[in-house]
């Protein structure tokens, strides 16, 4: 294990003057005022309007595709079917395994696997005409038999998604780490179960979209979006395109909500782009809302589990068996990176010495899975939780003491979990009381017994869960023996100018503003760094043209790395800054400090240059400096992931991957109406430790939304798919996102951990409550509804499947077998 | 297409247009009037994204033909701050953090400012109850509570 490679530990004790306040966000004026340009609100001059074609069927060959009366259309300049789009582009970039058998374009081409897939795009004068254009277009089929569920995907007899693969199983893998059989064979106790997470997403209440306009004269393709991520990928999206990098421009809007489901969303900006291309003319193309449920790139997991979990009598976990079949949908364009994720906390807070854990990867006639908030990690933290709370029933443990007693403790970090990955500091034992206090547990349990006795269901749910922090890119490849690109670069950058009269401006290079607030940390971050008011620092989000390599949010990474780029950038323009004083105050830089937004000789605060006057003086005075001196004062900083190891050869460790982990306690106090199967919350505490706060209210903000939908996952949404394949939920009349009536009173706390490798110890929190809420909440009702037996092993648990639960427990008691 | 004349006064402009009759409000709006502070959703008068007083009451832009707004007065956000100075709805938002992504915002304000006309002094109950009807995918609704009461009181005092 590589604890010597890790990064310096830091010396934190600095005073932070703005680094930990909950300042208002630099952000939000131009929002108040309606005046966000998302991408939608953009018009470029010429802009023409497209629209789809979508599959209404899940699996279905494409027989003939009459597009004449459709192209006849008055105002329509072109009609393009998904047999001409694989003409005019490569696939679509797919980081899966053997791409190349389950090929992903923009548009289908000769067979349609989900129901929403593009079968034809349109290109009008107006997103109206457009519509009514794609309805003029006729497409006859000639049906397949779908495949629906993930495990009857398996079965030998089941039709073929991708005709080259050969199989519905698009991966397959067990890992091992530790002694697993020695483990279970000692164990007193072996609880099992199996657990059923049903496919939900993101859903912002903006959709993903892109104006492309591609430049013949020039050869260069500009795409405004507000997907643009990765940036150091995007060559592949060029070569979708068929054309050279070098000529495509990314240009980031603000989204109106990711929650990942705008990573690396490459669909969007490919159609815009070909049809700009086709037309010679900007075309917009924006998703309209059964496009984006039914047709997006980032459906949330979708898994079965077979979890086995080998405990002691005294409550101490020894190992853990995981077996899970994910279902995919028909295309897997991040491979298994979310089972990456997973293992980068397989072992929660907990000494749990051993791990089996095996993915089948499955590809079904569905909307294919991508990234949502926790992108897969949060679906295993459900499942660890729901087995610790099977044990702790089983060997009638208070949930709170089962987890206390098998905690790492706080002097045994850096903590290498038996994958290979390392914890870099945590007190969860801290955490666990703030929020047994916060929650007034034992008051709790009191109004439980009272509430029981009245004939109410009230339950307290308790989790204590891991949020990593800070991918690297291992993950993505680890999973083969010989990874087709076993690439390890996730950088971060930034530039940092300090114009003439000392005034700052912060360039970020990849992705835009996403709800979550880069402009108000990265102008703290700046301000701690030259003591400057943050609302005075000036943030630009560049395009990826002349980009710096960037990768973007995902895996709550933005805080942590653009911190060390600015760190690094500082550094260097400090250096610079401090050169020009020395000339200036003719002073040797030993007898020089920073102070208070300057340079000023030790002790003799009289004697200073502010950064304003040796800006000044780069800027404008060369011949008063030294001549090696350069006019200007601007750095860049690349800053790469700060802690990677390379996994074993064997795997047997899979090396550092996510090193920055933070943990949370989850209570929700909930009252189940067993008439009804409503689940009603009466309280909900969150208490969080993700290391030095940059902006408390900022990362309050991500606790709140991030456990509503959290609860959204865990009682009410679901993409439903009848067993013909249809989609039944493509409007928010049937996918039912929580409204302020189904939201929690919440009561937050915060315990700040710090780790000891990253600027001023901050770990990466963005993915909020949603790491937690849907394990909580499903613990809260299985507590509700001890008195009776049941158990929410299904998520979501709507009301329907809990009064089925209920109604069959009563039966089952009413009549004894 | 038939187009149908209307005339209707927003944020106090009046306009006249022709519209086909199958025009939606809430493009209107945004593509003939460049009001892009009002934004699109669900596009089945679910989530609220498009919210729009019309002569004072919240109405759902996305569901409604611009011809149904002939001779109507039309209030959208951009009509909320006077020049440089937020309207007290909005400084209270950026206080208290009621946004994130701000896509929902401006339907947010225009339902609480209704609900403030009618109701300058409501209980927390009476904010949630009053913006569940619009949906806020990112802050999980308390600090949007709190900036309506954060409101009510700077308004009120």
């Amino acid at each position: 294990m590589a604890t010597a490679h890790h990064p310096p530990t830091r010396d934190l004790s600095r005073e932070r003057k703005w680094v930990g306040k909950s300042i208002r966000r630099v952000e939000d004026p131009k929002f108040l005022r309606g005046r966000g340009n998302y991408i939608d609100d953009m018009r470029v001059p010429g802009m023409l309007h497209a629209a789809l074609v979508r599959s209404p069927y899940a699996h279905a060959r494409i027989l003939r595709i009459d597009v004449e009366a459709a192209r006849q259309l008055p105002g329509v300049f072109a009609v393009v079917t998904g047999a001409q789009a694989a003409e005019l582009t490569d696939p679509l970039p797919d980081f899966g395994p053997a791409a190349d058998k389950h090929v992903w374009r923009c548009l289908a081409v000769d067979k349609v696997r989900y129901v929403g897939e593009g079968v034809a795009a349109i290109v009008a004068e107006s997103r109206y005409v457009a519509e009514d254009a794609a309805d003029l277009v006729e497409v006859e089929y000639e049906q397949l038999a779908p495949v629906v569920d993930p495990e009857a995907a398996l079965a030998p007899d089941a039709a073929i998604i991708h005709e080259p693969l050969g199989t519905n199983l698009a991966y397959e893998r067990t890992f091992t780490f530790g002694e697993v059989d020695r483990d279970f064979a000692e164990a007193d106790l072996i609880v099992s179960d199996r657990l059923r997470w049903h496919r939900s997403g993101g859903q912002p209440l903006e959709t993903v979209g892109a104006i492309a306009t591609y430049e013949i004269g020039t050869g260069m393709m500009t795409i405004q979006t507000n997907s643009l991520s990765f940036t150091s990928y995007l060559f592949m999206l060029a070569g979708t395109l068929k054309i050279p990098p070098n000529r495509l421009d990314m240009q980031p809007h603000p989204a109106g909500g990711s929650f990942g489901t705008k990573l690396f969303a490459t669909k969007v900006s490919a159609i815009a782009g070909m049809l700009s291309k086709v037309v010679g003319r900007p075309v917009k193309y924006v998703e309209d809302r059964i496009d984006n449920i039914s047709n997006c790139d980032h459906h949330g997991s979708d898994r079965v589990y077979y979890a086995d979990l080998a405990v002691m009598r005294d409550g101490t976990l020894r190992s853990l068996r995981v077996h899970t079949i994910d279902d995919y949908g028909a295309y897997i364009q991040f491979g298994v990176g979310h089972h990456g994720n997973a293992l980068a906390q397989a072992t929660g807070p907990y000494h749990i010495g051993s791990l089996e854990y095996g993915v089948k990867a499955v590809l079904t006639n569905k909307c294919q899975q991508g990234a949502y908030r926790g992108f897969g990690s949060e679906v295993h933290n459900w499942m660890l939780e729901r087995m610790v709370d099977l044990a702790a029933r089983e060997l009638h443990m208070d949930p709170a003491e089962i987890r206390r007693a098998n905690f790492i403790r706080k002097d045994e970090f850096p903590y290498f979990i038996p994958t290979g990955n390392v914890y870099d500091s945590g007190d969860y034992e801290g955490v666990l009381d703030k929020a047994l206090a916060l929650a007034d547990y034992e008051g709790c349990r009191e109004m439980q017994r009272q509430a029981r006795e009245e004939g109410r269901y009230v339950g307290i749910g308790l989790v204590t869960c891991q949020e990593r922090s800070v991918f690297s890119a291992t993950e993505f490849w680890f999973w083969f023996d010989e990874p087709a690109a076993p690439v390890t670069s996730m950088p971060e950058s930034i530039t940092l100018r300090v114009g003439a009269l000392g005034d700052i401006t912060a360039t970020l290079y990849s992705c835009a503003f996403w709800g979550n607030s880069p402009e108000t940390m990265v102008a703290q971050l700046v301000a701690e760094e030259f003591d400057v008011e943050p609302h005075d620092v000036s943030v630009i989000y560049a395009g990826s043209r002349n980009g710096l390599p960037a990768t973007g949010p995902g895996g709550s990474r933005t805080t942590v790395m653009l911190a060390g780029a600015i760190e690094g950038a500082t550094e260097r323009i400090k250096e610079k800054a401090f050169k020009v004083a020395e000339h200036m105050l003719e002073a040797n830089v030993d007898d020089l400090e920073w102070r208070e937004g300057g340079v000023q000789v030790k002790g003799s605060p009289g004697t200073r240059k502010s950064l304003g006057d040796i800006a000044l003086q780069t800027h404008l005075f060369k011949h008063s400096l030294p001549e090696e001196i350069e006019s200007g004062l601007e750095a860049s900083k690349v800053y790469d992931h700060p802690y990677t190891t390379m996994p074993s050869a064997d795997r047997s460790d899979l090396g550092v991957f996510y090193p920055f982990v933070g943990h949370a306690c989850h209570i929700p106090i909930v009252e189940v109406d067993i008439e009804t199967g409503q689940v009603r919350f009466l309280k909900y505490v969150a208490v969080h430790d993700c290391g030095t706060l940059v902006n408390p209210r900022s990362l309050a903000g991500h606790i709140t939304g991030g456990v509503m939908q959290g609860i959204g996952t865990a009682l009410y949404e679901q993409f439903v798919y009848d067993e013909t394949g249809n989609l039944l939920t493509q409007s928010y009349l049937d996918y039912l996102i929580p409204t302020a009536m189904e939201a929690p009173e919440f009561v937050i706390g915060h315990q700040e951990t710090p780790s000891p490798w990253t600027p001023h110890g901050i770990k990466g929190g963005g993915e909020g409550g949603r790491m937690m809420a849907p394990a909580a909440v499903a613990a809260a009702i299985d507590d509700a509804l001890a008195p009776i037996g049941v158990r929410a092993r299904v998520l979501p648990a709507t009301p329907s499947r809990l009064l089925e639960l209920i109604n069959g427990a009563k039966q089952a008691t009413a009549e004894p077998a | 297409m038939n187009r149908v004349p209307i005339a209707v006064t927003v944020n106090g402009v009046r306009h006249e247009a022709e519209v086909e009759s199958r025009l939606l409000l809430v493009d209107f709006l945004r593509e003939e009037l460049d009001l892009v502070g009002v934004h699109i959703g669900c596009e089945h008068g679910v989530c609220g994204t498009c919210t729009v007083l019309m002569n004072g009451e919240s109405i759902r832009s996305c569901i409604t033909f611009a011809v149904q707004a002939d001779g109507a007065e039309l209030t959208t956000v951009e009509s909320l701050a006077q020049g440089e100075t937020l309207h007290p709805l909005q400084e209270a938002f950026w206080e208290k953090q009621g946004l994130q992504c701000g896509y929902c915002t401006p339907g947010m304000l225009l339902r609480s400012l209704e609900l403030l006309r009618e109701n300058p002094q409501p209980s927390a109950d009476e904010v949630r109850e009053a913006i569940s009807s619009n949906l806020c995918r990112c802050t999980g609704y308390q600090f949007i509570i709190d900036s309506v009461l954060e409101a009510a009181e700077q308004m009120g005092a």
